[in-house]
């Protein structure tokens, strides 16, 4: 299969991180479905915190000048974004840390091994950080002998459950409290045998297992949420100071940015540190935020480096319609707003990028045809589009998509698609009122495949449009028909236009 | 070619077909224009200082703050009593606290303080922070909108670790170090100093969404707001 995009820019390497998953959306939405536990944990998380968003939304008279703002902010750095690198390497530089460039996961993976190696550690704490999920490198530290700990307690979870992150804030939100402790007593060890499963007492037996390894640690790794190319300054926000014990206290820290992070100003941060709290866990701050340019003699890690990241985000940036994707800050206000996410969690997407925004996300660093079910995960509601901080058009962007798959299938292969026989059979049937009349009155013998008004099968080729839904069954009367029997007009009753009147025959 | 090269190269390639004039002109190239237009969001807030203190206040006590209210004489007792409440033993200060009333130890020296011990921070490993009770500093800005505080590691309040470990952090404000907005502090912000914004004690709501106070950063926030009128 060709990993052909826009212009020949290479898409995110297969065999390596997380941004595929294991099978498509329909056939993993459905094992999801069934899980009645993981529904009512989503649905609780979910509808918690819509109801702290809006409240904290609606404090500010401005949300939608801000939105406004952030959108427009990310637009000019993705069209000067080469520019806007540059200068950030040259003020991290410039302030004492050293810059590595990623052309993918791959090479991202190696040059952190490498850094980690040097300095002789065999462990690392690590802040909650997607795009190192995103490129596998926890499995490419422990290749290397090299043990990552995950400090965000959510991570935690994750990581002592041996299990994947299902949300972008939450990533263990599948997770009740009872299967939290007996994943900490089973896994953590040095755990008292009589932890209750409140909140207060899981995070207590957190806070107490992590509490050596920060204080001895050698070796941070982070993400990053906003890079100021004008000051090289980094930005990671956070609620739990698990973050800023890992980019406080270690000799080294490396932190791993995917290049679209940037923002051009200082003062852009006036602007996102309000968007983004406020969509992500509805506060109107985060608890901890910790700004750092460089290396400061005396206070924090004396050895910065930082790895730029490209692993398919160019491929997203050459569609001109899809590179909007590329302004997400990662807060989850679309997940959960979303009602397929809501239902299904996040692990049926495959990818570290759930929810509406990785149906549009990963298959653009990919390429479609790695994702190609992640687009139609999606009813088009459009209620992500209005949660998003910085107007994402995610209804469009997943038509843009349907579009680009349909377009790239019809290109490498002879038989044509089932969509692209579909829609063009459909264009030869509207095209004749007469064709059409006929296909209707074929389509009332649907009604013999229907059950309590749905289909739930078709044949061939139209089964795959029932693989992942229902029909509705056509109904006893077509609208054409009941028009003449209400009006007694059979003579013109299926003109072109409708319209006696005129007398016109088609 | 080097991954740089090719990443930006790729870039230059991807932007390539953006049709001429379709974007902003990156910031930078020249001094924004005096008739530039103002933002559409807030920039300045509107609250008189009085006012602007009470938001604060409430909201760094809507997110599990506790506030004390003092006059500029009263700062020191104001301390006493905070400290004489926790219960703390052993309070690190960063050099240059400029209590009033207070003769602050040199660095790594140790002084008293109504028994309790104050010293003052000469390069602390985080072993030795981790056996504190406290630590008292000042802040650069606090923003009342946000019930927010931020560090910068300037005089009185030290590198990060020393608010970071404690599990007690007790902060000294100004009332003219109060601003309205997020947009105006980032505007008294320097870029070029570590910086920790705060705003309550650290939590987490990874547990079914119920929140937490108190993981791995201090448990306790305490902040006594500093203004003439008390």
């Amino acid at each position: 299969m060709s990993e052909r995009t826009f212009l020949g820019l290479p898409t995110a390497p297969r065999g390596v991180g997380h941004l595929r998953g294991a099978e498509p959306f329909p056939v993993a939405a459905r094992r999801a479905l069934a899980d009645t536990q993981l529904r009512r944990n989503l649905g609780k998380a979910t509808r918690t915190i819509r109801a702290k968003r809006a409240a904290v939304v609606g404090e500010l008279p401005d949300w939608e000048e801000l939105r406004d703002a952030g959108q427009a902010i990310k637009a000019r750095t993705m069209a000067h974004l080469d520019r806007y690198l540059e200068q950030l390497e040259e003020q991290v530089t410039a302030r004492g840390g050293v810059v590595h460039w990623a052309r993918d996961a791959n090479e991202a993976n190696r040059i952190v091994v490498d850094l980690v190696r040097a300095t002789g550690a065999t462990e690392a704490v690590k802040v909650k950080s997607i795009v190192t999920d995103e490129i596998g490198l926890n499995d490419a530290l422990a290749a290397a002998g090299i043990t990552a700990h995950e400090t965000d307690l959510a991570e935690l979870i994750v990581q002592l459950g041996h299990d994947r992150p299902s949300h972008i804030l939450v990533p263990a939100i599948h997770r009740n409290r009872a299967e939290i402790r007996e994943i900490f007593l089973r896994e953590m060890g040095d755990v008292d045998p009589g932890l209750t499963d409140s909140p207060a007492a899981l995070a207590e037996a957190a806070r107490t297992h992590l509490r050596r390894r920060f204080l001895s640690a050698k070796v941070g790794i982070s993400g990053v949420n906003f890079a100021i190319a004008e000051t090289g300054t980094l930005c990671v926000v956070e609620s739990e100071g698990n973050g800023r014990m890992c980019l406080t206290l270690p000799d080294t820290l490396i932190t791993v940015m995917g290049i679209e992070k940037i923002l051009p100003s200082w003062e852009d941060l006036g602007v996102f540190m309000q968007l983004l709290p406020r969509s992500s866990t509805g506060e109107r701050m985060n608890p901890y935020t910790t700004m750092w340019t460089g290396v400061t003699s005396g206070d924090g890690p004396q050895q910065f480096h930082l790895v730029l990241l490209d692993n398919g985000r160019t491929a997203a940036l050459a569609d001109q319609t899809g590179r909007q994707a590329l302004h997400c800050i990662r807060c989850s206000a679309c997940l959960n707003v979303c009602p397929v996410y809501e239902r299904v969690g996040g692990h049926a997407y495959g990818s570290v990028y759930p929810g509406p925004i990785g149906a549009v996300l990963s298959p653009m660093l990919t390429g479609v045809e790695d994702n190609a079910s992640l687009p139609y995960a999606s009813s088009l509601c459009g209620a992500c589009y209005d949660a998003c901080p910085v107007k994402i058009d995610i209804p469009s962007l997943l038509v843009h998509l349907r579009a680009r798959h349909v377009d790239e299938v019809a290109e490498t292969h002879r038989v044509p698609s089932p969509e692209a026989v579909t829609m063009a059979a459909a264009s030869w049937v509207m095209a004749s009122p007469a064709r059409y009349e006929a296909a209707q009155r074929a389509g009332r013998a649907g009604r013999l495949l229907g059950r309590g008004g749905r289909i739930r099968r078709l044949p061939p080729p139209l089964s795959a449009w029932t693989a992942a839904r229902d029909a509705p069954a056509p109904p006893a009367q077509t609208f054409r028909a009941w028009w003449r029997d209400e009006h007694g007009d059979t003579q013109h009753g299926d003109t072109q236009h409708g319209d006696a009147q005129h007398g016109d025959t088609p | 070619m080097t991954a740089r090269d090719e990443v930006l190269a790729r870039i230059r390639t991807a932007l390539a077909a953006d049709p001429p004039g379709s974007s902003a002109p990156p910031t930078g190239d020249a001094p924004a224009p005096s008739d530039a237009p103002a933002p559409g969001y807030r920039t300045r807030g509107e609250l008189d200082p009085p006012a602007l203190l009470d938001l604060l206040a409430e909201r760094l006590i809507d997110y599990r703050s506790h506030v004390r209210r003092t006059g500029p004489a009263q700062v020191l007792d104001t301390v006493r009593a905070a400290l004489a409440e926790r219960g703390a033993r052993r309070v690190v200060l960063p050099p240059g606290l400029d209590l009033p009333g207070l003769d602050q130890p040199g660095p790594g020296q140790v002084g008293t303080l109504d028994g309790v011990e104050l010293i003052t921070d000469g390069g602390l490993s985080a072993q030795e922070l981790d056996q504190m009770d406290g630590v008292i500093t000042r802040a650069a800005v606090a923003v009342a909108e946000t019930g927010t505080i931020v560090l910068d590691a300037g005089p009185g309040q030290g590198r990060r670790a020393l608010s970071l470990i404690p599990d007690y952090h007790l902060c000294l404000i100004d009332a003219e170090q109060v601003v309205a907005l997020v947009p105006e502090a980032v505007a008294r912000l320097r870029p070029d100093r570590p910086l920790t914004w705060i705003s309550g004690p650290s939590a987490t709501s990874d547990i079914e969404l119920d929140r937490v106070e108190g993981v791995h950063g201090p448990r306790t926030l305490e902040v006594i707001l500093i203004s003439p009128a008390g």
